[in-house]
């Protein structure tokens, strides 16, 4: 295993001109104004593989998504990385979960890893900025963010923000 | 010029789209045509409708997570030529050059390696819970690093030459913002040679598996067509830049060394009431017969040679299977795209030896135009961006053909063939679901115009009599 550093990354992914897919950056951009100290953040429009190389780096990642279900105005779980299936016939992203899993099968690292999902409500169409409802949604999960990175108590959210959706593995994430 | 009709789809999903298959039979129960139901993306036109033509490379980046590249090089030549300055500087040029080959270079090795490689490796018919890219790395650990790395200096001359990895400003009117520092040039060109060596393998690794399995790919989701293709003037494969040539299944050429900004007098689009993706084709063949095929397996039938060596070797070897004849098989996309990987290597290599980089001549401007029109070969073929500029520097219409539109067309014929030659009775078993979504995967298509994949990307295969009836369905995925 790899010696992580003593760091968290934040890394939000979603495409910003997609209306309220673009939560998971704008909560990084929010969070990078702030310059936390122990803390990266990155964004990208979606996961892909050779993000699985950055991950031995850090001691947690907490991945930040816009969220289609679950409670507002967000949900915090832990990823469960175990089982971790195929891609899609022709996706060319991976998700969350398989980036963990890619991190330590290729790489030896064992990540503690989060998402943060944030709740959405337009997604679709062409359209930069978020919905009202959106923005109210970023505003609180920002101010959560800012408190769980100074905090680092990931495994107390999780009991408190999990989102226990049916198939999704309790508490766990498994994008 | 045509404006494309904005669409919306309903119910909206997030995820980036989903592939619906369906197969139709006639009275007989004989496939008589399959339909590739792919979600473009939508809205474009809208979105971009009113903006200043300068801000377009960087919005059209928004369309695609996965070649926002092409996009943004494709939008800053077509608004080249709306400032009146196609006329690159050469730093200009070989800094576009280099992001583009970067671009090639990072999809092409996520394509192979970790989406069609569990299909060579495990076989078609290989338990889907095996035959993926986990599944790579459990049993084939040092390939699936090396092609996470490949893909990684993809990313980093993106990044060099760019400006950053998402969202990239270094493509701009009549140029570029930035030349390569000798420090990044430095840092890039110490992995030169391993990037190298691991592109020969994989082009090895690619050619080895085509040649020993030909008999049983040949006819896989096979079928004659046209192919279509920027070149360079003097018939070589240009990626970046070029005029357009088509040939037939035969060689036989149709349309050579057409000058883009021509592009529709020679190439329109079909619409089809049950297809929101629309059907390009030649105009002097009609939408019957002037369908065509891009991208990797096309350049390599249309370029007359490859001006690389390594790259040029490979393509010998290639043209040698099929006696020179275009090759008009399907699976042999992978080996096409291999040895387009090492060729955009070794123009990497030779482009970050060139000193040009660090010029500081970067743009250039002349007369005032109202209409642009770029086209580039993106990893998945060639790429037509059209736009109109009125006179106060605002986008009025946009028209754009992304590679998966112009292979449209063949793979609702890839997958077609294979039910065919699959399809028992009107069971959807698991080997054709496999069957299928191995021959649309020889094609890459990008189907993330729509938004990013949370989640997977399911299959959804369906065959349907000829009064319209659904008698068997399935999802995968």
């Amino acid at each position: 295993m790899r010696q992580a550093d003593d760091k968290v990354l934040l890394y939000g992914f979603g495409n910003p001109a997609r209306g309220d897919d673009g939560l998971g950056p704008a909560l990084v951009e929010a969070i990078a104004a702030l310059a936390l100290p122990g803390v990266r953040v990155d964004a990208n429009y979606q996961l892909t593989v050779e993000d699985a190389a950055e991950m031995g780096h850090y001691q947690a990642v907490v991945f930040v998504d816009a969220a289609t279900d679950g409670p507002s105005p967000f949900w915090f779980s832990r990823i469960d990385d175990s089982g971790v299936g195929r891609l899609g016939f022709s996706s060319h992203s991976v998700t969350p979960a398989e980036v963990v899993a890619l991190a330590r099968d290729l790489f030896g690292t064992k990540v503690a890893a989060y998402a943060l999902g944030i709740r959405g409500h337009a997604f679709g169409e062409f359209d930069e900025g978020l919905s009202v409802p959106a923005r109210d949604n970023l505003d609180q999960a920002v101010a959560f963010a800012r408190k769980a990175l100074a905090e680092r108590r990931f495994e107390e959210y999780v009991q408190e923000f999990g989102y226990p959706a049916a198939g999704l593995g309790g508490s766990t994430w498994k994008a | 010029m045509s404006v494309a009709k904005r669409i919306v789809i309903e119910p909206v999903t997030r995820v980036e789209g989903h592939g619906k298959v369906t197969i139709l039979l006639d009275e007989n129960g004989k496939v008589v045509q399959a339909r590739l139901h792919i979600v473009e993306f939508r809205g474009f036109e809208r979105f971009i409708q009113g903006r200043p033509f300068w801000e377009v490379p960087v919005l059209v980046q928004r369309l695609c997570g996965i070649c926002p590249v092409s996009h943004h090089l494709a939008a800053a030549k077509a608004m080249d030529r709306v400032v009146g300055g196609e006329k690159l500087t050469p730093t200009a040029e070989k800094m576009r050059r280099l992001m583009h080959y970067g671009q090639i270079y990072q999809s092409h090795a996520l394509h192979f390696f970790h989406l069609s490689s569990p299909d060579l490796l495990f076989g078609f018919d290989a338990d889907v819970g095996i035959r993926n890219v986990i599944g790579v790395a459990g049993k084939y650990p040092d390939l699936a690093v090396q092609a996470v790395m490949m893909r990684k200096y993809g990313q980093e001359i993106i990044k060099a030459t760019a400006g950053k990895k998402i969202h990239g400003t270094g493509a701009i009117p009549g140029g570029i913002n930035k030349n390569l520092s000798l420090a990044e040039r430095d840092g890039l060109l110490k992995e030169v040679e391993q990037q190298i060596a691991w592109s020969k393998g994989a082009v090895k690794i690619a050619k080895d598996y085509t040649v020993e399995n030909l008999t049983k790919l040949a006819p896989f989701g096979s079928f004659d067509s046209n192919h279509l293709s920027l070149v360079r003037s003097d018939g070589a494969m240009d990626l970046y830049d070029g005029n357009l040539r088509a040939i037939d299944a035969q060689g036989k050429v149709i349309l050579d060394q057409v000058d883009c900004q021509k592009y529709l007098d020679f190439i329109a689009e079909e619409v089809r009431d049950w297809s929101y993706m629309k059907f390009p084709f030649i105009r002097s063949l009609g939408p019957d017969k002037g369908w065509y095929r891009v991208g990797p397996l096309a350049r390599l039938n249309t370029a007359t040679f490859i001006d690389t060596p390594l790259a040029e070797a490979a393509r010998k070897e290639f043209v040698a299977v099929t006696s020179g004849k275009p090759n008009n098989v399907t699976m042999a996309y992978h080996w096409a795209r291999m040895i387009e990987l090492l060729h955009a290597m070794e123009k990497m290599q030779a482009l970050l030896n060139d000193k040009d980089l660090q010029g500081k001549d970067l743009v250039v401007k002349g007369q005032r135009r109202e209409v642009g029109i770029g086209l580039l070969e993106a990893p998945r073929g060639t790429l037509f961006h059209h736009y109109v500029v009125d006179k106060n520097d605002m986008i009025v219409a946009a028209n754009l053909i992304v590679s998966t539109t112009n292979n449209n067309e063949p793979m609702n014929r890839a997958v077609a063939k294979v039910a065919r030659d699959h399809l028992q009775g009107v069971e959807i078993t698991e080997a054709l679901l496999n069957h299928v979504e191995v021959a649309i995967r020889a094609y890459d298509p990008c189907l993330s115009c729509a938004t990013h994949a949370l989640g997977q990307m399911p299959l959804m295969l369906a065959v349907v009599d000829h009064r319209g009836q659904v008698l068997d369905e399935k999802s995968r995925g």
